[in-house]
């Protein structure tokens, strides 16, 4: 949380405007590829054609606003938390990917996210979201009938 | 008369012991999801609405009527007890709720919030009811111009004009509008950037869009900034029942609420920031005790729940007559509709009048069994503000992750979330606003159809929407409101928070 001087160039904003111009660009090249065309009026390309426009018009409203005064400081963050909800989104994908199941990959995700949110007993959050995956598979897939995805656990019920 | 007529037929649908069910399940599971810390009425509904995948469309709706209010009473809850608002329009009524709550009277703040959200609710839906077929009238007139300059005024209003800069509320709202181009083209066939993916084909789905920059961005920002220090919320002590000066000082607070929110929320301007706190602003001023407001007056509670609770109905105007969604709730909402193959609009009234109806009457429902159920389960209400964070977010994530692959069992959906999480995340640390995102995707779509059929039928030539007297008065608003926040930048003083 540095003070910013007024004259720092805005960085975000022009990261933001070079994203903007990415976008604007695969845009532009996915519109340009567009086969099917339209027999009268305008073609499926016009409106990516002009969100492509939209885009750079942004992006260069940002690239002015990267150098005005800087009147935002961005926020210490604690990247170790974002990591374990990234590890915890992480297993569920994965269990997911690999057949896995719904509850081996719910419960590795209660237990990362709780200890995002600074708690320290793993394998007692492991325990309590196991039940609570258990309880939504039952209440979900079998009252509802919706189809979560099944592995070798769930297979058992 | 012949609303009266059919909302007899509505009541006759929603009142069978079913569905009465329904709306009490929905009413408490949306309470007890709004009242959680952090999540706001749209979080709610986009959370819930798998639990009504399977059911009738007749059921799921009324259950859907149930969440959406409970949700909305659940978060003034949370702004009471909590001083933590899970949406901006319940950021007024903690100020002076909260300060209730704190001197001992937070029982009488939830009665009186709860009351008055139900005579809000209840006159606004009389009016909904009234309002909405002269409205669709007019709406069955409307050529693809008019819809187009109609869809202007929504984008502008709901990303330039109450952001924190009109910049970056129109890049979250072209963000969302970019998503909305993916997928399978409605009038050509023709795919738009789907990367050869075949899972986005289809288009992004407006429920994994929410839940990702609502739930999984705002658990990574809270883990981030170490936001999850207990805060305990308040005790209530004493009688939870209003006395009679407190009857006397929140009738006409209630009543004031309800003229202000719902003309406002039936607004394709929408919104509920702007009624809560003009209400507020007015029963400052009006108030008998004014030297109270600042530590717990409880005009300041009642006059902004009513505001709030009338603009939510309110938006339920242009959501169900035009198809036209004002905030993020009602975006979610539109996609639940969706999901039950229902499109809103003028001919839903004519096509499905029985479920519109149907709606209606729920709504009525609804209101009722908050008032009978909420006040009594207060005591349950206040148990869940104190569940830890770790495993309340924790839960969330599960919960959300759960919703996304119910309603689309593959790997690439839970990829998108995940990566519009992170889009969240970042949209909040650099404070761009999110509802315009979710606005976007679902509006991007219509607004494609209305300007390419219009230009269809004026064989090219762009000037269509400028000869019709209707298109080209609204598209002049839109271009007033998208200048106007440059020109007086004093407008921007209502910045929109949302959950």
């Amino acid at each position: 949380m540095s003070g910013k001087t007024l004259h720092t160039p805005n960085r975000p904003a022009a990261v933001v405007a070079v994203i903007l111009f990415a976008i604007a660009f695969i845009t532009y090249w996915d519109a340009s590829a567009m086969t099917v065309r339209a027999s009268y009026g305008m073609g499926a390309n016009a409106t990516s054609y002009f969100v492509a426009v939209l885009f750079v018009a942004l992006g260069v409203g940002h690239l002015v606003s990267a150098f005005k005064p800087f009147d935002l400081e961005a926020e210490a963050s604690d990247w170790k938390a974002i990591g374990w909800i990234g590890l915890a989104l992480a297993s569920l994908i994965g269990s997911i990917w690999l057949g896995g199941g719904f509850i081996v990959g719910s419960t590795l995700l209660f237990a990362f996210t709780a200890r995002a949110f600074g708690r320290r007993a793993l394998l007692a959050d492991i325990c309590i979201g196991a039940v609570l995956a258990i309880l939504i598979f039952l209440l979900f897939n079998k009252l509802l009938t919706l189809a979560l995805p099944q592995g070798p656990l769930e297979r058992l019920f | 008369m012949e609303s009266f007529a059919l909302l007899f037929d509505g009541f006759s649908l929603a009142t069978q012991p079913a569905n009465l069910v329904y709306a009490a399940i929905g009413v408490i599971i949306g309470t007890a999801v709004g009242v959680l810390p952090g999540i706001g009425p749209a979080l709610t509904v986009a959370l819930l609405l798998p639990v009504t995948f399977k059911l009738d469309p007749g059921g799921s709706i009324i259950m859907f009527a149930g969440i959406y209010y409970g949700g909305m009473y659940g978060g003034s809850t949370t702004a009471i007890l909590l001083n933590t608002p899970g949406e901006s329009a319940s950021v007024v009524t903690a100020l002076e709720g909260n300060r209730m709550a704190r001197s001992g009277r937070g029982g009488p703040a939830l009665a009186t919030a709860a009351i008055g959200s139900f005579v809000a609710a209840l006159i606004a839906t009389i009016a909904l009811a009234f309002l909405a077929p002269l409205l669709v009238k007019i709406a069955v007139k409307f050529a693809p111009w008019d819809y187009f300059g109609l869809m202007l005024i929504a984008f502008v209003t709901v990303s330039a004009t109450f952001g924190s800069s009109p910049l970056r509320g129109l890049t979250s709202l072209a963000f969302g509008l970019w998503l909305g181009l993916m997928g399978i083209d409605q009038l050509t066939g023709q795919a738009r950037l789907t990367f050869g993916v075949p899972e986005l084909l289809d288009g992004i789905e407006v429920t994994t869009l929410a839940v990702g920059l609502f739930a999984i961005g705002e658990a990574l920002v809270v883990a981030s900034r170490h936001l999850y220090k207990p805060e305990k919320p308040i005790p209530i002590k004493g009688s939870i029942w209003m006395s009679m000066e407190d009857w006397a000082r929140s009738w006409k607070p209630w009543l004031r609420g309800t003229a202000i929110g719902f003309p406002i929320g039936a607004l394709p301007a929408g919104g509920a920031e702007i009624p809560t706190f003009l209400s507020y602003n007015i029963e400052r001023k009006l108030s008998r005790k004014s030297e109270e407001f600042g530590s717990g007056a409880i005009e300041g509670v009642a006059g902004p729940e009513a505001a709030n609770n009338a603009s939510a109905a309110g938006t339920l105007v242009p959501l169900l007559t035009l198809g036209l969604p004002t905030s993020a709730t009602a975006a979610v909402m539109l996609a639940g509709f969706q999901q039950y193959n229902i499109q809103p609009g003028p001919l839903l009234f004519a096509q499905h009048a029985d479920l519109v109806w149907g709606l209606v009457a729920s709504l009525f429902i609804a209101n009722v069994m908050l008032l009978v159920l909420n006040l009594p389960l207060i005591g349950l209400w206040v148990r869940l503000l104190a569940i830890p964070l770790p495993w309340l977010y924790a839960g969330i994530l599960v919960f959300a992750s759960m919703g996304t692959i119910a309603a689309n069992p593959s790997v690439v959906e839970l990829l998108l979330l995940t990566g519009f999480g992170v889009v969240g995340f970042l949209m909040r640390r650099y404070d761009y606003p999110i509802a315009p995102a979710v606005v976007g995707l679902i509006l991007g779509p219509l607004a494609d159809n209305a300007l390419r059929r219009s230009l269809q039928m004026s064989l090219g030539d762009p000037m269509v929407f400028l000869q019709h007297p209707s298109s080209a008065i609204m598209t002049g608003i839109a271009s007033i409101a998208l200048v106007a926040p440059f020109i007086f930048k004093g407008l921007s003083r209502f910045q929109q928070d949302e959950d």
